[in-house]
């Protein structure tokens, strides 16, 4: 196990190493520039200088090499730097956001207590909802709880977030005035009025983005234990007079996780990485959104950057997804 | 009549600073750095207007009045020196930045030389064109001397996009420094009404009142939240339905969403009308993809059809702007034949083609010559038929407006085909894209354009010979429909050294009827104003479309 994952470790080098590549070429070759967000009454010599202050005529390869040297050392040496109290990156250039001129980082780490909170308690939700409906639904197959659970299930896929969203938005704040509408980020849970406070304006976002995720997780718990259910083993639990509880929650429940806890860890990602229109309906302005206006502001190094921070969490939790299996079904052995 | 006078001062007597709590303001584009030095998008220069100012600002009627100045300087009073070449202005004395220390003429020079520097990327530079010198003879006195005669003197330290910065904060922000900057740039020291207690990037200022502010009862809030993020749509929601916030900046809905909002009650919306006019450009150079790379679009080969007038012109008639104000912008537009729609002293009186002549545009084509001779209801002459590419950036508005004005042209008998380009790409100025809006490959296209301040005389100058854009100068001249006339030249250079006020006027509106009813190389469509919402319970607020709309925050109130 541990040759394995070292070998997998030393195999995500490369790995990353290309995937920046390709990110970089890609945002940087997309058409689009920052200049289109330069109004048109800034005439076109002090247009180019901006344009230039900002180092976007540097050729292709300096501007690769110094994002990775920036990217891989110098923002490194600041968080040791910010940890410790330490001056190693002091002087050095960081990642400077067009639209901001700020290091990107320093708004990321801005951003990243939103982005959990909210769409990590919305994936947290949506797994606490998922994991009893796919069970029961599995048990009484074809029951009228699995066909509700079902149409919630499909409710959930086809509907997108930003539909839901709004008629949330319309429905609880709108007509019941329950929830605001606009996520208040300067809001610091002190005392029990302001944690109410924040659970108010919490509920909307994670009302909609935990009913997506249930819907997906939910069908995964749903296959997973029917194909359990008929297993020669269960018959033989059930033969043994085992009480059905016992058989449903400790034989085939535990059989039927393992493939839905990999699922659940592949989705972890998705938590930093948030949710670009949920976020934005609701202003709750995290990674997401910092994500969608750096794209629409042509923000080249916090689109590249934000990219391939979800790209290392991607290869990070796939490589945590396989351990984990290994780990929970005695059957998988890499060595 | 006394009693009169102190019961209308009444209520300014009795108001306190910070008296009426925390006012909720909402930019659905959220701001990114609070120094308009550094960005010239609108969201930024308006947040940064709460706390940076500069000499003197312009008022909703597009008049300047004193802000850090005691009074304006004129050619009267003897502010500006009879050549027009000098303008001195005088500090108010006493004024203190919000960290308690002075306000000097320093700080003004320094903000010249932190603008100006060549390595410092300033998005405002434009305002400090043709100064020669800022001379500092007292700590209240700034003398700028321009190297030539400024009929309009009125840019460098007024209005929002040109404030004055903190000399000892900026010191070691110069050049190539500024974007390394961030606690300065985030964090501006200034004197306007409020200062920064938190900023959040893209996302949230946190606004708290300046306990310097030189009026000692104004601002009436003690503090102010500037929310960023969502759009248009949701920024109405909510101050109109839902209340949530006070003001939000730039609700830009559609007609149907205007009424149906605005019938929550909570709030209502403003609108007002600055210089935004979108357009339709007609290229008089040939685009045809089969000239080779370099020479199309440029005027080595004029267009086929559109160099002829009567053709541009049928063109115009057969539009009806007051259908396209309908689809598109309701309240926030309305029909105009004009570049220079305001301000009023500017603007001309043409209004020829509001009224859409659609057998009159027909009739226009049929007797000069342009006929659908073979019947398949193009019209064609010599051989050439009008055949129209018609191209704009992705926007839903500018998809209704291309499809109608299709139809119209199409009843002509001109065939048209639509291209809509991403913004970014359309606006984005690369030399080496096919889709830029200053290569124009394509024979008509549409956008918006508009001046800074109030003096159109930049913005007139844009249709010289000089700046039509080519490959010697990497596309980036401002002339997008390549109109070239001397006689335009000449009075470009006319305005240029007039400074009698109604000689300027005269001369803009006889610059904007000659590219629009004379020659119609350029078909105004709709006057674009600003549409914000305030919610009732926000006083004293006044929509500014010549300056930043947070231009009064100071004023502003909580109505009880």
């Amino acid at each position: 196990m541990l040759t394995f994952t070292l070998r997998r470790l030393l195999l995500a080098i490369p790995t990353l190493l290309l995937i920046s590549l390709v990110i970089f070429l890609l945002v940087d070759l997309a058409p689009g520039s920052p200049a289109s967000e330069i109004p048109l009454t800034v005439p076109p010599d002090v247009r180019a200088k901006i344009l230039e202050s900002l180092g976007v005529n540097e050729p292709l390869h300096v501007r690769y090499l110094l994002w990775l040297k920036q990217f891989f050392w110098v923002e490194p040496l600041n968080g040791i730097d910010a940890i410790f109290g330490t001056n190693y990156a002091e002087g050095m250039q960081r990642i400077i956001s067009y639209q901001s001129r700020s290091p990107v980082f320093a708004q990321i780490g801005e951003r990243i207590p939103q982005t959990l909170t909210v769409i990590g308690t919305a994936y947290l939700v949506g797994v606490l909802i998922a994991l009893p409906i796919g069970i029961y639904s599995a048990y009484r197959q074809y029951s009228l709880f699995d066909q509700a659970g079902t149409m919630f299930a499909m409710i959930g896929f086809s509907v997108p977030t930003f539909f839901t969203g709004t008629l949330f938005i319309i429905i609880f704040a709108v007509w019941l005035g329950w929830f605001p509408t606009k996520y208040d980020t300067t809001l610091e849970v002190t005392d029990w009025d302001s944690f109410l406070k924040q659970l108010r304006q919490m509920a909307m976002p994670v009302m909609v983005l935990g009913l997506a995720n249930a819907a997906a997780i939910s069908r995964y718990m749903r296959s997973s234990m029917l194909e359990n259910m008929n297993q020669d083993y269960v018959r033989t639990a059930r033969a043994k007079g085992m009480p059905e509880r016992t058989v449903v929650l400790k034989h085939v429940l535990r059989n039927s996780l393992i493939p839905v806890v990999t699922v659940i860890a592949l989705g972890i990602p998705s938590i930093f990485g948030g949710a670009i229109i949920t976020e934005n309906l609701f202003g709750v302005n995290g990674i997401g959104s910092q994500l969608i206006q750096a794209i629409h502001g042509n923000d080249l190094p916090t689109v590249q950057t934000l990219a391939f921070i979800f790209a290392i969490l991607i290869v990070t939790f796939n490589l945590i997804a396989d351990i984990l299996y290994g780990m929970l079904d005695p059957r998988i052995r890499y060595d | 009549m006394g009693a009169a006078t102190v019961l209308a001062l009444a209520p300014a007597a009795f108001a306190e600073r910070g008296a009426d709590g925390n006012v909720n303001v909402l930019y659905w584009q959220a701001p990114s750095i609070l120094n308009p030095y550094l960005s010239s998008g609108t969201k930024d220069v308006e947040a940064a207007s709460l706390i940076v100012e500069g000499l003197a600002g312009f008022n909703e009627k597009g008049e300047v009045f004193p802000r850090l100045a005691e009074s304006v300087p004129t050619v009267e009073n003897g502010g500006i020196t009879a050549d027009l070449t000098q303008i001195t202005w005088k500090l108010k004395p006493g004024l203190l930045w919000s960290d308690g220390t002075p306000v000097t003429s320093a700080d003004a020079k320094f903000t010249w030389e932190y603008c100006t520097h060549p390595e410092g990327g300033c998005a405002q530079a434009a305002r400090y064109v043709g100064i020669k010198s800022i001379d500092t003879p007292d700590d209240l006195t700034i003398v700028i001397t321009f190297d030539g005669p400024k009929p309009n003197p009125y840019q460098a330290f007024v209005g929002g996009t040109s404030p004055i910065l903190q000399a000892a904060q900026f010191a070691n922000c110069l050049g190539a420094a500024a974007s390394t900057c961030t606690e300065q740039n985030f964090k501006p020291i200034g004197t306007g009404p409020f200062v920064v207690t938190d900023f959040k990037v893209n996302d949230v200022v946190t606004l708290a009142a300046n306990p310097n502010y030189r009026d000692p009862a104004k601002p009436a809030f003690a503090t102010m939240t500037l929310k960023g993020g969502g759009d248009a749509a949701a920024a109405a929601r909510a101050v109109l339905e839902t209340g949530e916030f006070d003001y939000a900046w730039n609700t830009q809905i559609n007609p149907e969403q205007q009424a149906q909002m605005a019938a929550g009650g909570k709030g209502v919306l403003l609108n007002g009308f600055g210089t935004l006019v979108e357009r339709i450009e007609i290229n008089v150079t040939d685009p045809s993809p089969d000239l080779p790379e370099g020479e199309r679009s440029t005027p080595k080969h004029p267009h086929p059809f559109l160099t002829d007038l009567n053709v541009r012109k049928a063109l115009s008639m057969a539009i009806d702007r007051q259908i396209l104000v309908d689809i598109g912008y309701g309240s926030a537009g309305r029909p105009t034949c004009n570049l220079v729609p305001a301000p009023e002293m500017f603007a001309s009186d043409n209004t020829g083609c509001l009224a859409q002549d659609m057998e009159g545009a027909k009739a226009l084509l049929e007797s000069s010559g342009w006929v659908d001779s073979d019947g398949d209801g193009i019209r064609e002459k010599d051989g050439k038929p009008l055949k129209i590419l018609y191209q704009t950036s992705t926007n839903p508005v500018r998809q209704d407006f291309q499809a109608v004005i299709k139809d119209w042209w199409t009843e002509l008998g001109v065939d048209v085909e639509l291209k809509n380009i991403d913004a970014s790409v359309f606006f984005g100025g690369d030399a080496g894209s096919p889709d830029t809006f200053q290569k124009f490959y394509a024979d008509v296209q549409m956008f918006a354009n508009n001046f800074d301040g109030t003096d159109p005389e930049p913005y007139l100058a844009q249709y010289l010979c000089s700046k039509i854009p080519g490959p010697e100068n990497q596309w980036q001249g401002e002339n997008i429909n390549r109109f070239c006339d001397p006689a335009y030249d000449a009075m470009v250079a006319e305005l240029a050294t007039t400074a009698d006020m109604t000689k300027r006027s005269e001369l803009a509106k006889k610059m904007n009827d000659m590219l629009t009813k004379d020659t119609f190389s350029s078909l105004p469509l709709v006057d674009r104003g600003r549409l914000s919402a305030a919610s009732n319970t926000l006083g004293g607020v006044v929509l500014n479309t010549w300056d930043t709309e947070l231009w009064n925050a100071q004023d502003w109130f909580r109505v009880k």
